[in-house]
């Protein structure tokens, strides 16, 4: 199968205050096309940093990422930001929606970007929007959702451009189970339906049993 | 959808933006409001000069001016007379004058004067002297004995209407003449210091008294609506022969001092502008400061999702850009309210006087609004505040997508 990610020698080092701390240490991954991966490990393994670096958010010390056939350390800042807006798409932990915007402008604003018609981003943002479950919530703003709500919004903003893979940092982390388990409902069937890679990182044990394949990440190694 | 996003945060803490928003509007309203009040008392000293004998131009005879005495008279008024009804536009008034350092007395006081001798009808049409005539009468025009007195020099020579009051002066023999006239009308001027400084007889009696045949001293020209000056006077040179007998002026030129301060006003407007913009400026940077600060989280998230730095900077630029204009909007018409609320009745300074009229500025001042001083009082807020709104929008820029989201 193709491969999307390839991660090699990559190293993450940062400082908290004086002290160095080794995020990532010489971290080798492959992730193939459409595929549904979980990175999973206590809090501090190293996993948000992986993730980061995959959506090109971040720097590596030392190795190489490359995503969808592009070697970041061959991209400047611009090619960089036009590569997160087209092929890649994000969910956090946080939701991080733009509170002045409804959820349908939320989701509109990522297309707004890209240059797409007004008419085609109303279209497009209404039918991911009913695909995520939020039909008749189009004009709401995120303080008038629910946390599972807002985070569905989120995955309709990260999938609508059809983007080769959606990063999500803990996107259960906020929910309860039983919101968190709808989420990642959603998410297999866009990742089956649109052919997206999901890569998540996440603690939780039930978001774990729900990846088709697991990454364990321990004090900055990949375990296994 | 980019004005929409800003218009909608501006009103996230509408606080904060009603505080901008009032430094704004305040700051435009006193660049307007004050630019026009500056502006009024500029037109009010000018009125002042040009009323006060001065008129629009002037013609002497070549050495009057440095040695006003009647051997420096105009010989040929005619010449001159000649001169201007070919050269002056239609609504222009002239008036041939005797003016002439005197000395005034009664039996208790005597003063230095300045004798000013004038043909009653045409000197009602340039100067101010037709209309300021408070108690007793104006002149006619062979008045032989009447005199005009300021209220000033009245009181300080503590005489009244109907007394006599003696003027000597050097006539065209070099000997010193000396008349009584007979007080036939009192004056008040703008200034104190007009009042005590001119008295004013008939023409011809003016010159029957210092010999003077029919010369004068200078001829003073009021244009309508004061335009025009320069032209008229290349034209009226131009008649009456460059390096001849005759100098002619403008009134800028006739008041230097005047001139000069006019010369500078508009530096003292535009210095006053940006001053307010200072003022303006730093409350405008620090509140957009603030506002960027608190949205860091979201500018990281908008990296993240593939936002340029340039369209960061755009969106904090629209969004001051909207506050700017939304104040500028109402300061103006709030500037342009009180300027026309004051057109009618004016700022009186009546209780400053002396300070007023020491430094040459009416005891009334009426605004005077110029559209190119709002043009450039809008143009200095709108340019510094998108300059100064540069700053935070860049800090916004400037973050990685990572340390934008780790902001609380």
């Amino acid at each position: 199968m193709e491969t999307i990610v390839q991660c090699r020698g990559i190293q993450k080092k940062y400082m908290q205050g004086k002290v160095e701390v080794r995020a990532l240490d010489n971290v080798d991954l492959d992730i193939a096309k459409g595929e549904f991966v979980a990175l999973a490990g206590p809090s501090g393994s190293g996993k948000t940093t992986l993730l980061n670096l995959i959506g090109g958010l971040d720097t590596v010390d030392a190795g190489k990422v490359i995503v969808d056939g592009e070697n970041y350390a061959e991209l400047n800042g611009a090619a960089l930001a036009e590569l997160r807006l087209h092929r890649i798409g994000f969910v956090f932990q946080a939701y991080n929606l733009i509170p002045v915007l409804s959820a349908r402008e939320n989701v509109e604003y990522v297309m707004l970007l890209q240059g797409v018609g007004t008419a085609e981003r109303r279209e497009r943002s209404r039918m991911i929007l009913d695909e995520v479950g939020l039909e008749n919530k189009y004009d709401r703003r995120p303080s008038e959702l629910s946390g599972g709500q807002q985070q569905r919004v989120a995955v309709a903003r990260a999938i609508v451009s059809n983007p080769s893979i959606v990063l999500a940092d803990e996107p259960t982390a906020n929910l309860d189970s039983k919101t968190g388990e709808g989420l990642l409902k959603i998410m297999r069937e866009m990742n089956e339906k649109k052919k997206a890679t999901f890569i998540f990182s996440t603690h939780d044990k039930m978001v774990m049993d729900c990846a088709r394949r697991l990454v364990m990440i321990q004090d900055g190694r990949i375990a296994r | 959808m980019d004005i929409t996003i800003a218009w909608r945060n501006i009103w996230r803490n509408p606080r904060r933006t009603a505080v901008i928003l009032i430094a704004v509007v305040i700051g435009i309203w006193s660049m307007v409001f004050m630019g026009a009040l500056m502006r009024g008392v500029e037109v009010g000293m000018i009125d002042n000069g040009i009323s006060t004998l001065t008129g629009d131009l002037q013609v002497h005879s070549r050495n009057y001016r440095n040695d006003p005495i009647v051997e420096n008279s105009i010989r040929e008024p005619e010449l001159v007379h000649a001169a201007l009804s070919k050269v002056l536009p239609p609504g222009a008034h002239s008036a041939f004058r005797v003016r002439l350092n005197a000395v005034a007395g009664n039996a208790r006081h005597s003063a230095g004067v300045t004798l000013v001798g004038i043909d009653a009808s045409a000197e009602k049409a340039v100067s101010f002297i037709g209309d300021a005539v408070t108690d007793g009468e104006y002149l006619s025009e062979s008045d032989a004995n009447g005199i005009l007195v300021g209220q000033e020099l009245l009181e300080t020579f503590d005489t009244r209407l109907g007394r006599k009051i003696i003027l000597m002066a050097q006539d065209a023999d070099g000997e010193i003449a000396s008349k009584a006239f007979r007080i036939k009308g009192i004056f008040q001027a703008e200034m104190k210091a007009t009042e005590k400084q001119f008295v004013f007889v008939s023409g011809s009696a003016a010159r029957k008294m210092l010999k003077m045949g029919n010369q004068v001293s200078e001829v003073c020209v009021a244009l309508p609506g004061h335009r025009n000056s320069e032209a008229v006077v290349a034209d009226l040179r131009r008649e009456l022969g460059t390096g001849g007998e005759f100098e002619v002026n403008t009134w800028r030129e006739l008041l230097p001092v005047l001139n000069a301060y006019l010369e500078m006003s508009n530096s003292f407007i535009f210095i006053w502008y940006v001053v307010m913009f200072v003022a303006m400026g730093f409350g405008l940077t620090n509140t957009t400061l603030m506002a960027v600060f608190e949205r860091m989280r979201e500018f990281g998230l908008l990296k993240a999702l593939g936002m340029r730095p340039a369209r960061i900077i755009r969106q904090v630029l629209i969004e001051s850009s909207i506050i700017l204009m939304i104040g500028m909007v109402i300061g103006n018409l709030l500037g342009i309210l009180s300027v026309l609320l004051l057109s009618n009745t004016g700022i009186d300074l009546s209780d400053l006087a002396a300070g007023v009229e020491y430094a040459g500025m009416s005891r009334m001042i009426y605004p005077v609004l110029l559209e190119s001083d709002i043009l450039v009082s809008n143009l200095v807020v709108f340019v510094l505040g998108a300059l100064v709104s540069l700053y935070p929008a860049s800090k916004a820029a400037r973050f990685t997508p990572i340390q934008a989201m780790a902001q609380t």
